[in-house]
């Protein structure tokens, strides 16, 4: 018996209320479980992932990554660069509006662009050379610049932290204060009425959305809104995400489980792939203000003794394909990707690794790891090392807690004895270790740096030398230098990358692939 | 009465300042920091220092207190720092759910557990009162979130009769409202029905040796009547007592329940909210279920006069 019918049966009498939405309109409305709550609808105030995700339906950028990472207009109709290379002029397409109606005009797109700036930290190093962002009329906005600036359309069209187009009125909020309206010109309208967080997030076929001409192309090209509405609905728990998507009672999970997998390859129904043009990465971070782990060597004895494979097993389990090694700093596949120097990565030996670890000068100093109970992934790659610091014999303490914890507890610089820590996990996009411009855990500034704190003069002064190149080739010798001075630092242990596949229903069509989640040109048979 | 009533009103005032103090303390020392979950891995030390200034959250302590306890009064239970929302604007978006949940929960629970735990006495040391007492030692043993996941199983997934997660509001309709809560309310009520099974055959069976039971017999009363109306009214302090002490047990077990359902209610905010660092939204919550807790207890000793006359305030 179904479960229709036996409702008819039970209730035939009962005069039951209409249901909600018709069955045409169900058949346009995308059934969503996103890979977080939506609880931030700011996508400058916070980097949040479904933040961001948000921000893709809701607004619109002036530029776009391709399926190949190159640059493409979007709402800019298109740019002139002056031959002296001083100043940059864009022109916005014509008759795009906002979704409150009003039209989208270049002051709009200078006040986001500064607010933007001040948060993205790409655009902070660009920022420098930039003399002034100024309006030339409704449709037309000019960079002037001290010195040529090669990467900024890359700054202005990247996927890491986009730079999203809002209302000048809106875009005149202070960068560390939440807007509190989320109007953009993107193909999809934020229903703020119907947003309960935590639970259930919509948004409505934008009608007065005027796309960009030519087929998907990763971010660029025609973001054709195919939809009436995208609902997004929160279920923390990955079984019962699973069973609603056999079930049919949603039809697009965006980060299955990898438990799951194949699960939902065994229902007819499902479709698992991998839509997600990067991969996650995982990190090793080591704490590098305190014994044992302020002296490099002994970060590179752990090094020695790390294989990828374990850790990428423990995430992702053995599912071929699922998962890559990757021994250097950049993003592999992508143009500066290399592994000179990375030897040390490719040892893979415990008993060497020990003979380092002792020649190093190990003297039993206490290594706090921290581990995320409550982060899957990120834990499972704790747990892995905290294997290989045993192994290694060294005077390991594994300090469980939970994500809110751990990144409180990261931002301390203070000794273990006094609740400080050693070593820390996190996972990162492929996009935001491609370059050196946006590598968070390249920089090695000291007090500046990301947590652990690693200084390097010549790490730095490499970085600096990449931002400045405009010639591939140059860049390509930078990235060499790079990679060989970061596998001598060892500021982290680079741990691979895992794929993160998407969900869907079979009847969902027109799913492309993207380096974020987005939902334009999708439809519903 | 009346009187006795306003003392207790008053009674909760002096409760709820200290369940205030406490819930705002101990999020003050907790470590985990809002701003650094703003943030997010590329933002600067400064970035994350300029965030906690917006946040207000580097002011002293005494400061923070006395703004949050005066707004409480005031009405205003403060802003998410993540949604932007009120506090009680969230709460009314999630309390429907778990009312829900809650009352379906307590009426099915009384409804099979008390018949049960009455019949578990009459039939004392019969099949039927190990079958019950079976019953309610595995009630109380076996998790929320197995039994939810093994309900969802054979109900939702292999039966495919009731749907396996989600909420419909009330205002959609009875049947789409109950549809999807009648294996939340099965699955949380598992350890309640346990719980008042035993102690309403404990108390029965006490009951059922006393004299007046025996005249009652003797005076030719039939089973039913002297099980329902003579014994189990005597029996009722004790079981009602019971029922308000496991409404903190809802409470704890709706948190489970409403996310291995993902039921959009209270239960979830708060979890949401604690992970995130949400402090206006976790205070906001807990001082919420402590006034609901206070409120029923009071309520439990109101009932007290009904079911015993000889008890007076």
């Amino acid at each position: 018996m179904q479960r229709r019918s036996l409702m008819q049966a039970g209730f035939a009498a009962a005069a039951l209320p209409a249901p909600a939405f018709s069955q045409g309109a169900a058949a346009r409305t995308l059934r969503v479980i996103p890979q977080a709550n939506l609880t931030s609808l700011d996508p400058v105030w916070t980097t949040a992932v479904v933040t961001r995700n948000h921000a893709f339906l809701t607004y619109d950028q002036l530029c776009a990554q391709d399926a190949k990472g190159e640059i493409q207009p979007q709402m800019a109709e298109g740019w002139v660069t002056e031959p002296d290379g001083l100043a940059v002029t864009f022109t916005l397409r014509p008759g795009l509006r906002f979704h409150d109606g009003e039209p989208v005009l270049a002051r709009d797109c200078v006040a986001s662009i500064k607010r933007w700036a001040r948060r993205d930290p790409f655009m902070q190093v660009l920022s420098a050379q930039v003399a002034e962002v100024e309006a030339l009329d409704d449709r037309r906005f000019r960079f002037r610049l001290k010195k040529p600036v090669p990467l900024l359309l890359l700054a202005l069209g990247q996927t890491q932290f986009p730079c999203f187009i809002m209302p000048e009125r809106i875009a005149r909020t202070d960068a560390f204060q939440q807007i509190r309206e989320p109007i953009g010109s993107g193909p999809f309208r934020f229903l703020s009425d119907e947003w309960n967080p935590g639970q259930r997030s919509v948004w409505a076929k934008f009608d007065g959305y005027v796309p960009r001409e030519g087929a998907v192309d990763g971010l660029a090209g025609g973001r054709v809104p195919r939809l009436d509405r995208v609902e997004w609905t929160v279920i923390t728990d990955p079984a019962t995400a699973a069973s609603a998507m056999t079930t049919g009672e949603q039809d697009y999970w965006e980060y299955p489980l990898h438990d799951l997998l194949p699960l939902l390859r065994r229902n007819r129904q499902v479709v698992v792939e991998q839509r997600l043009l990067d991969g996650t990465y995982g990190i090793c971070r080591f704490n590098t203000l305190h014994p044992p782990f302020d002296n490099p060597a002994i970060r590179r004895a752990v090094a020695m003794a790390v294989d990828q494979r374990d850790y990428l097993r423990a995430v992702a389990g053995n599912e071929a394909g699922g998962w890559e090694a990757c021994e250097g700093v950049f993003t592999c596949g992508t143009p500066l990707a290399n592994e000179a120097g990375s030897e040390v990565l490719k040892t893979h030996d415990i008993d060497k690794a020990k003979a380092a670890l002792a020649a190093a000068g190990y003297n039993g100093e206490k290594v706090v790891l921290v581990a995320p109970g409550d982060y899957p992934q990120i834990n499972a790659l704790s747990l892995v090392t905290a294997d290989v610091l045993r192994r290694l014999g060294m005077n390991l303490e594994v300090v469980s807690t939970d994500w809110g914890t751990l990144i409180q507890r990261r931002a301390s610089k203070e000794t273990v004895e006094k609740g400080g820590w050693s070593i820390i996990h996190t996972t990162s996009s492929g996009q935001s270790l491609s370059l050196p411009v946006f590598h968070l855990f390249l920089r090695a500034n000291g007090p500046q740096a990301w947590f652990g704190w690693p200084e390097d003069a010549e790490i730095e002064r490499l970085r600096a030398a990449w931002t400045e190149t405009g010639d591939a080739a140059e860049s390509r010798r930078i990235a060499e230098a790079l990679n060989r001075r970061a596998m001598e630092v060892m500021a982290y242990v680079p741990l691979g990358f895992y794929w993160q596949p998407s969900a869907w229903r079979r009847n969902v069509t027109g799913v492309f692939k993207s380096p974020v989640t987005a939902f334009w040109n999708m439809g519903k048979t | 009465m009346f009187a006795y009533i306003v003392r207790r009103v008053l009674a909760t005032i002096p409760v709820m300042a200290i369940v205030a103090l406490f819930v705002f303390s101990l999020l003050y020392i907790a470590p985990g920091d809002p701003a650094a979950v703003i943030a997010g891995d590329q933002a600067t030390p400064a970035d994350v220092e300029r965030i906690r200034a917006s946040l207000g959250l580097d002011r002293p302590f005494l400061i923070r207190f006395g703004e949050w306890v005066w707004n409480i009064l005031n009405g205003d239970m403060g802003v998410s720092i993540f949604t932007n929302l009120p506090v009680t604007t969230m709460i009314k978006q999630r309390i429907e759910p778990t009312l829900s949940l809650m009352i379906l929960t307590l009426c099915l629970a009384i409804t099979i557990a008390v018949p049960m735990g009455v019949i578990a006495a009459w039939k004392q040391g019969t099949w039927i009162d190990r079958a019950v007492m079976g019953f309610a030692v595995l009630g109380f043993s076996v998790p929320v979130f197995v039994v939810g996941y093994v309900l969802a199983y054979i109900f939702a997934l292999e039966l495919d009769w009731l749907p396996v997660q989600g909420y419909t509001a009330f205002s959609q309709g009875f049947f789409p409202w109950l549809e999807n809560l009648i294996l939340p309310s099965i699955a949380l009520g598992g350890v309640y029905i346990a719980l008042i099974a035993r102690i309403t055959r404990a108390t029965m069976l006490e009951v059922l040796q006393q004299d007046y039971i025996r005249t009652a017999r003797a005076k030719g009363a039939g089973q039913t009547n002297i099980l329902f109306l003579h014994a189990l009214k005597n029996a009722a302090v004790p079981i009602v007592t019971v029922i308000g002490i496991g409404i903190a047990l809802l409470i704890g077990g709706a948190v489970v329940t409403e996310s291995v359902f993902a039921i959009p209610g209270l239960g979830r905010l708060t979890v949401d909210a604690i992970l995130r660092r949400d402090y206006p939204v976790i205070q906001g919550v807990v001082l919420l279920f402590s006034f609901i807790y206070v409120l029923v207890n009071l309520l439990i000793d109101l009932l007290y006069t009904l079911f015993d006359p000889r008890i007076r305030y």
